[in-house]
């Protein structure tokens, strides 16, 4: 993995200024940093939930999180990526998946952010039951999740 | 080599993880798939969709028409709803 690249899964939640703080922390090159929160919401497909069990795949997670961040890496001018992905049982309101972007200037950080989050939703080993009053369920994947993956292929 | 099932793959054949030989006739995932659909019905039920099924061997994506020589781990899921 290249350096500057920080990948975690676990149950706990995170603590977004200190993700961040670990990208800028002894250095004055990087001009821009961009953070993107997913969080749990309380409702899916307009049903209320009472929470979501995320499950994923260890070791395979991590490595294909990795590749992804190498790839932007060496795609765009970054001085750092953190990911940190939530598994267990996550209530809503509950922060589930953080990608933090470092570069000189904004343009980088932001789209290297959004690439991360689009190969994340479509290729990393994830998935995500949901508990209602009624049961629970698994959540079906959804077909424009691939289609913001493929848009970042380069032809 | 060892198989892993994850999400309703899992729940469905009902156990996590298990090792298996399938005879030297199976040499793909798609092949691997329908040898595993017919071993009971808790696999029926698994891959009753099988091209719905992702595949990965040693932690790597695969397409279901990747041979299977030489595989420590492959894994069925279905389509990943992470992030």
């Amino acid at each position: 993995m290249t350096d500057n690249v920080a990948i975690r899964i676990q149950e706990a939640d995170f603590d977004i200024a200190s993700e961040i703080s670990a990208l800028t922390a002894q250095r004055s090159d990087v001009g821009a940093v961009v953070s993107f929160t997913g969080l749990c919401r309380g409702s899916e497909d307009g049903a209320a939930i009472a929470a979501l069990t995320l499950e994923h795949y260890p070791g395979m997670a991590e490595a294909e999180i990795a590749r992804h961040a190498d790839a932007a890496m060496s795609r765009w001018p970054l001085s750092g990526i953190r990911v940190v992905h939530r598994v267990g049982r996550i209530t809503p309101g509950e922060n589930i998946v953080l990608v933090v972007t470092a570069s000189k200037h904004r343009q980088a950080a932001f789209e290297a952010a959004e690439f991360m989050m689009d190969y994340l939703k479509a290729n990393a080993p994830f998935w995500k039951r949901v508990e209602a009053p009624g049961g629970t369920k698994w959540i079906e994947a959804r077909d424009h999740d691939d289609t913001a993956a493929a848009r970042w292929t380069r032809s | 080599m060892k198989l892993k099932y994850f999400a309703w793959v899992r729940e469905r054949i009902g156990k996590s993880e298990e090792m298996v030989e399938p005879p030297p006739g199976v040499k793909t995932v798609e092949e691997l798939i329908a040898w595993l659909a017919a071993r009971g019905e808790t696999y029926a039920y698994a891959f009753e969709k099988p091209r719905v099924i992702r595949a990965a061997i040693d932690h790597a994506h695969v397409k279901q028409d990747a041979a299977i020589a030489g595989a420590r781990e492959i894994a069925f899921f279905p389509p990943m709803t992470g992030g």
